[in-house]
């Protein structure tokens, strides 16, 4: 089976065939969307832009906002050996160019990618997780953080979750024009007005609850394919199964004040920060269950302890 | 990565290219004329183990192999997890390292463990300073020296000194923070 320079890498078309629906369906949404403001001609330009620009402002500054927010700091070889070692090794491995490396002093056990661009990316382990787990497994988590940069995560997720911003936009625009203007009489369009507003309204809620559900969807199949390809890089998934468990088990029993502040980054997270008894329904979340994150890796270990041919 | 690996977020392992190995030999010749360095006839391949009974049992055959040659082979695990395999041979016959060197490389690669290899060392000293190490990238195809002088140090001048005397024999990885160090590879 194995040709010169043959791999034992495998793609999983039926992932790649999810993914490829869903963000079909995100595609889809945009078109319906603006076919429909087109042809009713409402002019939400204005919104659209500001909307635009401070989802732009995100996706670029991506890295610096992320790395504030958990506290994160741009280490360098000498004060971290081990981490850019790792990093290096990876890299190497990978053929990418190689992030910076930062470190946030958190006792919360979690890692995160982020950074508009595989040049301009930066991968941040907390102390808490350097002290939990173990080189090899500590190396798994960096390859599925380094897989989302090299997926180019932070990009994706950021077109896909525009409409849903727009749409949140205008539910509440329409929301406050209604209370302090649409209602009020003094219009020359007073017999349709305020109908037209709750339209508008019901109509952009509708839209950001299917696009948020989709955007999560999404979320879910990057985490397993970032998984996914992590563990070829390694070679090694069930150190990174290994790390999940750990983990995930650490998280449940980190204090919950901690944890809220945490939440608002959990799309770049490697486990998601959730506070104690918050039961999320599958639906909502991020992450793919701790189950089909494990059963994956599982299923990638038997492949590659195939015997050579 | 293409648009469309992008948007189904997937990415393929990358295959190593073993050719600009072969130009080592001549770059050896241009090292002992500039700069009075010598091949120690150690070279190394390093390799990420993968899991499992499939690489485990590509290590028996290169086992097999290895030691039928005279027991020239070692092999040591270093703290990150990867595996060297150093060959120890007679430090005049550059070709005969590259040959071997190659053949380890090859075989790896054709039993699909391509991805998994991460680079391979040739060493070098000369009368007074420490040991250099010449570091072959299979993923870019390019070479650079590094240079220890100690735990966690490296000597940067001497590094670009290397580049300088090696940059007509061999292809020198341009882009510098690839130039990751290799601290307590076997024979530094």
């Amino acid at each position: 089976m194995a040709t010169r320079s043959g791999s034992r890498f495998r793609t999983d078309h039926g992932l790649v065939a999810r993914m490829g629906a869903t963000l079909f369906l995100i595609g889809a949404l945009y078109v319906i969307v603006f076919a429909l403001l087109v042809a009713k001609g409402i002019a939400y330009g204005p919104l659209i832009v500001i909307a635009a620009g401070l989802l732009f402002a995100q996706y670029y500054f991506s890295d610096k906002m992320a790395l504030y927010g958990m506290g994160g700091r741009i280490v360098t070889p000498e004060e971290a050996p081990e981490l850019h070692g790792i990093v290096d090794r990876l890299c190497a491995l990978a053929d990418m160019p190689k992030p910076r490396v930062a470190i946030a002093d958190t006792d919360i056990p979690n890692a995160f990618a982020t950074g508009r661009n595989p040049k301009h990316a930066v991968v941040c382990a907390t102390t808490g997780i350097m002290r939990r787990l173990d080189t090899e497994e500590l190396e798994g988590v960096l390859s599925h953080e380094l897989s989302h940069v090299a997926h180019r995560d932070v990009a994706v997720m950021t077109f896909a979750s525009f409409l849903g911003m727009c749409a949140g936009m205008i539910t509440r625009f329409a929301y406050y024009s209604g209370l302090f203007g649409g209602f009020g009489g003094d219009r020359d369009d007073e017999d349709n007005g305020a109908p037209a507003l709750i339209v508008i309204m019901l109509v952009s809620m509708i839209v950001y609850v299917v696009s948020f559900l989709l955007t999560r969807t999404l979320s879910r199949y990057r985490e397993l394919s970032a998984d996914r390809s992590g563990a070829y890089l390694t070679g090694r998934p069930s150190a990174l199964a290994a790390a999940l468990q750990k983990v995930t088990g650490d998280m449940a029993r980190i204090p919950t004040r901690d944890l809220r502040s945490a939440e608002a980054f959990n799309a770049f997270f490697f486990t998601p920060a959730l506070a104690n008894g918050f039961s999320i329904s599958t639906l909502f979340s991020t992450h793919p269950p701790l189950e089909k994150r494990l059963e994956q890796l599982a299923r990638i270990s038997v492949e590659l302890g195939q015997p050579v041919a | 990565m293409g648009l469309l690996d992008t948007i189904l977020g997937r990415t393929k392992p990358v295959k190593p290219n073993l050719d600009a190995l072969f130009g080592l030999p001549s770059a050896a010749i241009g090292l002992e004329a500039s700069l009075g360095l010598n091949p120690t006839g150690s070279g190394s391949v390093c390799v990420k183990p993968t899991e499992g009974g499939g690489f485990a049992g590509l290590r028996e055959q290169i086992d097999e192999l290895l030691k039928t040659d005279n027991d020239k082979y070692d092999e040591i695990k270093d703290s990150f997890g990867f595996s060297w395999i150093t060959r120890t041979g007679s430090p005049e016959d550059m070709s005969d390292l590259v040959t071997d060197l190659h053949a380890v490389n090859a075989s790896l690669a054709d039993a699909g463990f391509g991805p998994a290899l991460l680079c391979t060392l040739v060493v070098f000293r000369d009368a007074s300073n420490p040991p250099i190490g010449l570091v072959y990238l299979y993923k870019r195809g390019t070479w650079y020296p590094f240079a220890p002088t100690g735990p966690d140090r490296r000597d940067n001048q001497r590094e670009l000194a290397l580049k300088a005397a090696i940059g007509d024999d061999l292809p020198i990885e341009p882009d510098l923070s690839r130039w990751f160090p290799v601290w307590g590879a076997p024979g530094l």
